[in-house]
């Protein structure tokens, strides 16, 4: 496991009972001062603890990920370059773009639902806390699997997308696509079970008040996610147990000799990876959703229409998924349907886009770093969105598809869509989850750095592209003239890693010697401002009562209070059990010499690990297929699930 | 208030810059130094994919270049000032959301309508007088079929200049594409099933292309060429193709390449029409001499460069089928000058 940090302080109630920078603090018992060490991560079941534990995960991964795309980018630097070969530049960059959509992107996002949405509802963690450490470890499992795979006889190299027949064992007979299989069925696994935990948690336990049109924007937009993920990954599950029962088994789902078709590969991978983008982007947008209303200190534009864009987005993600498959040759009518229908998704994406501007629009705008990320997330994404739509146009798709056109596409959708609003996501949350402020005059460096050499590395790519240079080549000829397009590409490449480094040092400087943070710092609008920074272990010491979207503005500002038309417009501050406006000053929520109420959170397990140890070596079978031969999967399939049928028994007999 | 002025001032230099840069690149693709270019439509379909393409580029690029405008506008115009009163807490528009979703609506919409037309029109069976070329991928080189000539060749795509021709696509093993920018877009080669472009190509020339779907090690190294001739050039490199192997002069140093061919089991994967070589894996080299390139088009051909070739195929092309045969010099020249006599 990497080295862990501790959270900035263990939250000792400090204060009297009755006095905090926001809701009540409960009294000392409730929190356990021995919660600490690595013991305590390895059991943790706190959303918030397992929320960092993806963070720094996937902070890592992205690292790794990046490090595969900068020798990409070398061997790239002129034509015939020598650097590495041809074997290897196939693991790279397949290895890349696992890497940053399984290790790191997706993680990144599971650090911001699993911290905030038990905090933005007023829950006290999700509907399944040892579960949801179950989603992590078996997430760890997953990326270590794939990642050993360079040690093990050769990473996998037939890309991220894995196309048939290429991965029948007849053209890639090593274990490279044993273990992309199997490591992404891992790491399916941990998925759907994540999916499934945060699904229930929105939907059940939100705090009293807080409707569904009242939930902050990055909680619908994950509740979208959620639903996608549950809906995806069950098509790519069936498509890799096709393929690991052609490549062990000798069925030919995928051969062509006896009877198979390499298009079914194609159909099954694509319901789930069409999807899968979206699953990248909705909790980018979410996250974006939720800064610009607080630095233009007006509320979101449209709130109604972008939940309802993004429900129209995550409706339409499945019909749209063939535009990856216009020179298959499907025939004229799917070439008009999937075309038709990836034009009518670029509409609620294009709507979000004039509604974040538009709350912009009238408002006072800073542009602190979380701000500047989010800003050019939009600028970005823009253009990300609208190469997007030149592919949805078939005979213009067969131009621009397998070059690097695409990849520029991608990447101005991915880094400039989804990597900058998490940067601005972490930049944001950063003093709730560690107590300190991020240094801004880092930051502005880290964003302008980032921007100018995102934009060096990828926007000559669509020249790159439409100039006839492939994707996933090696090498290329002189004579193309893509020579000079790719030295500028390559030069912005280490750009980037150095604004990624600055980053990360800003991240490792503010945690130490970072200037403390209030609650509060930015006037936030929703719920988890309502609590210290760090929030204690238990987050509310009472359920706060929700009255109004942007519920915390609510709390502090109630005369700004937008009431629903079913609200009375009863006085904010007449119940006793929540915040009133000077929430910020006082708060007796109990009455003096009251007994607080006793909370009863969660205790730690090791159960979820232990399952996730039974996952893996489950699918560490597929390791020793060199060794034992194919009867190696079953051996270590009947060991693993007596683990897990262990553990699983051992986790539900433990007291909770 | 001066970081935020020279936020918006580094905004405009920088797009400045990129204006540019983009006007120089493309400015370098119509002068012939680029000859992958899709901008250099060398057919009808071609140009046809091309002008929509084309013209969904301006629309994008318009509607980028207002949003962003806009974007930034908002950015500067509304950027926070000492002493900002809270701003206006508006909630949304609803005739505003009904505007601005009704307008993409209609932009789609258009681009829509120009593409279906252009999808059932290209994907219509090609015409009876087309002319059937089998164009059949393999791991790492694209072979040729002329079925009404009774030709099979490699790595040079000979055409007619103003014939419909119609490409028959297919592969050997995985899944490969083939695109050769000028002549119009790419169409994947599968094993499972057949794929068609029809083309009328409208100028003469060579013009070159490569393999579009990751196939393996080699990928990049899967290449070919068109080369689109006068309708009388072209009868004559069908004649010519349709003879058997230049038969070498005895006691030649071509003869004893020939001889060598046969015994060092070249024959066992190519084909050289009136010897024994009957093989089908690799390419047929029955007329190896009269090609303008070698080895699945990724060099040309030459004395040189076969030799290298020859040499140490694996090295040259990482999962080439073709082995090293460990030829010694001696071998490799009189295998060259065998190859090259093969016109």
């Amino acid at each position: 496991m990497a080295v862990v940090t501790a959270p900035a302080a263990p939250v000792e109630p400090v204060a009297p009972v009755g006095h905090t920078d926001g809701l009540v603090v409960a009294p000392p018992s409730i929190v356990d001062p021995a919660y600490q060490g690595l013991w305590s991560w390895l059991t943790t079941v706190d959303h918030k603890r397992i929320g960092i534990l993806y963070g720094i995960s996937a902070a890592t991964f992205f690292v790794i990920g990046g490090l595969e795309a900068l020798v990409i980018r070398l061997q790239l630097w002129e034509p015939n370059n020598t650097w590495v070969s041809a074997q290897m530049f196939n693991s790279l960059f397949t290895m890349h773009a696992t890497t940053m959509i399984f290790l790191a992107i997706m993680p990144m996002g599971l650090l911001f639902f699993n911290y905030l949405i038990p905090l933005m509802i007023g829950a006290r963690d999700v509907a399944f806390p040892r579960l949801n450490a179950f989603s992590y470890w078996t997430f760890i499992m997953g990326g270590i699997l794939l990642n050993l795979s360079f040690l093990l006889g050769g990473a996998p190299d037939a890309g991220w997308f894995g196309y048939a027949n290429l991965t029948t064992r007849t053209y890639s007979p090593g274990p490279g696509i044993d273990f992309w299989m199997i490591g992404l069925q891992v790491l399916g696994v941990a998925s759907l079970a994540g999916a499934l935990n945060f699904f229930v948690t929105i939907v059940n336990m939100r705090a009293p008040g807080m409707g569904f049109m009242r939930l902050p924007i990055f909680v619908w937009m994950s509740l979208i996610t959620m639903i996608l993920l549950l809906l995806a990954f069950p098509s790519i599950t069936v498509g890799l147990i096709l393929l690991m029962f052609d490549r062990f088994f000798e069925t030919n789902f995928y051969s062509v000799p006896h009877g198979g078709d390499p298009v079914l590969w194609q159909h099954l991978f694509w319901v789930f990876g069409h999807p899968e983008v979206y699953i990248l982007i909705l909790p980018a947008m979410g996250i974006v959703s939720e800064i610009i209303p607080v630095f233009s200190r007006k509320p979101l534009f449209g709130y109604a229409v972008m939940v309802y864009s993004g429900i129209a987005i995550g409706f339409l993600a499945f019909g749209v998924w063939a535009h990856h498959m216009f020179a298959v040759g499907l025939g004229p009518i799917a070439d008009a349907v999937f075309a038709s229908s990836t034009m009518l998704i670029a509409v609620p994406t294009g709507v979000k886009i004039f509604n974040w501007i538009a709350t912009m629009v009238h408002g006072s705008v800073s542009f602190k770093t979380p701000m500047l990320f989010a800003v050019g997330f939009i600028s970005m994404f823009i253009i990300g969105g609208l190469s997007g739509i030149m592919h949805a146009s078939p005979p213009a798709d067969l131009i621009q598809h397998d070059t690097y056109f695409i990849v520029a596409h991608i990447h101005y959708v991915l880094i400039g869509g989804s990597i900058y609003a998490l940067m601005a996501g972490v930049y944001y949350w950063f003093p709730k989850m560690s107590g300190r402020m991020m240094n801004e005059t880092l930051g502005q460096w880290n964003f302008w750095l980032f921007t100018i050499f995102f934009n060096l590395t990828f926007m000559p790519m669509h020249w790159t592209g439409l100039l006839g240079m492939p994707r996933r080549v090696y090498t290329y000829d002189a004579d193309l003239g893509v020579t000079l397009l790719n030295k500028a590409s390559t030069i912005g490449a280490i750009g980037l890693g150095v604004a990624v480094l600055l980053f990360l040092i800003n991240v490792i400087v503010s945690l130490r010697q970072g200037e403390i943070a209030s609650a509060d710092p930015w006037d936030g609008a929703t719920l988890e401002w309502s609590l210290p920074s760090p929030p204690p272990a238990y987050n509310f010491a009472q359920i706060p009562t929700v009255h109004s979207r942007d519920a915390w503005w609510g709390m502090k500002h109630p005369e700004r209070l937008h009431l629903d038309p079913i609200e009375p417009a009863s006085p904010v501050g007449a119940a006793p059990a929540h915040a009133t406006e000077q929430a910020h000053e006082v708060v007796p929520t109990a009455r003096a010499g009251a007994q607080a109420a006793v909370i009863h959170m969660p205790s730690p397990s090791f159960w979820p690990l232990v399952v996730s140890v039974g996952l893996l070596i489950t699918a560490c079978g597929v390791l020793f297929v060199d060794l034992l031969g194919s009867v190696a999967l079953p051996i270590f399939l009947v060991i693993g699930l007596m683990v897990m049928i262990g553990g699983i028994f051992g986790w539900s007999y433990e007291p909770a | 208030m001066r970081q935020r002025w020279s936020t918006a001032l580094r905004a405009r230099r920088i797009a400045a810059l990129v204006a540019a840069f983009g006007v120089a690149v493309l400015a370098s693709g119509c002068s012939g130094e680029t000859p992958q270019t899709a901008f250099n439509p060398r057919s009808e379909y071609a140009e046809q994919g091309l002008s929509l393409f084309v013209l969904i580029i301006w629309m994008g690029v318009i509607v980028g270049v207002i949003v962003e405008a806009v974007l930034i506008w908002a950015a500067i115009r509304y950027r926070r000032r000492a002493n900002d009163a809270l701003p206006p807490q508006i909630h949304g528009n609803s005739i505003i959301e009904v505007l601005w979703t009704t307008g993409p609506v209609i932009v789609v919409g258009y681009i829509l309508f120009v593409t279906l037309p252009i999808i059932f029109e290209t994907q219509a069976p090609a015409p009876q007088s087309a002319m059937d070329v089998n164009v059949v991928g393999h791991q790492f080189w694209w072979e040729y079929q002329y079925p009404e000539q009774n030709v099979v060749t490699a790595s040079d795509l000979h055409l007619p200049v103003g014939r419909t021709v119609n490409l028959v696509l297919k592969s050997d093993d995985v899944i490969h594409s083939f695109w050769i920018p000028a002549l119009g877009g790419k169409r994947d080669a599968f094993p499972s099933h057949t794929n068609y472009i029809w083309l009328t190509p409208n100028s003469t020339g060579t013009f070159p292309g490569q393999c579009y779907q990751l196939c393996g090690y080699s990928h990049a190294n899967m290449r070919e060429r068109a080369i689109v001739q006068s309708p009388g050039d072209f009868e004559a490199w069908v004649a010519q193709q349709q003879q058997p192997a230049a038969a070498p002069a005895p006691g030649s140093p071509e003869a004893e390449g020939g001889a060598l061919f046969q015994q060092r089991g070249c024959a066992g994967c190519h084909t050289v029409a009136g010897t024994p070589a009957a093989g089908k894996t690799g390419p047929n080299l029955t007329h190896f001499g009269g090609r303008t390139s070698v080895a699945g088009s990724i060099m040309d051909n030459t004395p040189q460069n076969v030799r290298t070739w020859l040499k140490d195929p694996p090295t040259v092309k990482p999962g080439s089928i073709m082995p090293n045969l460990n030829l010694n010099d001696h071998e490799l020249d009189v295998l060259v000058a065998y190859l090259e006599s093969l016109k």
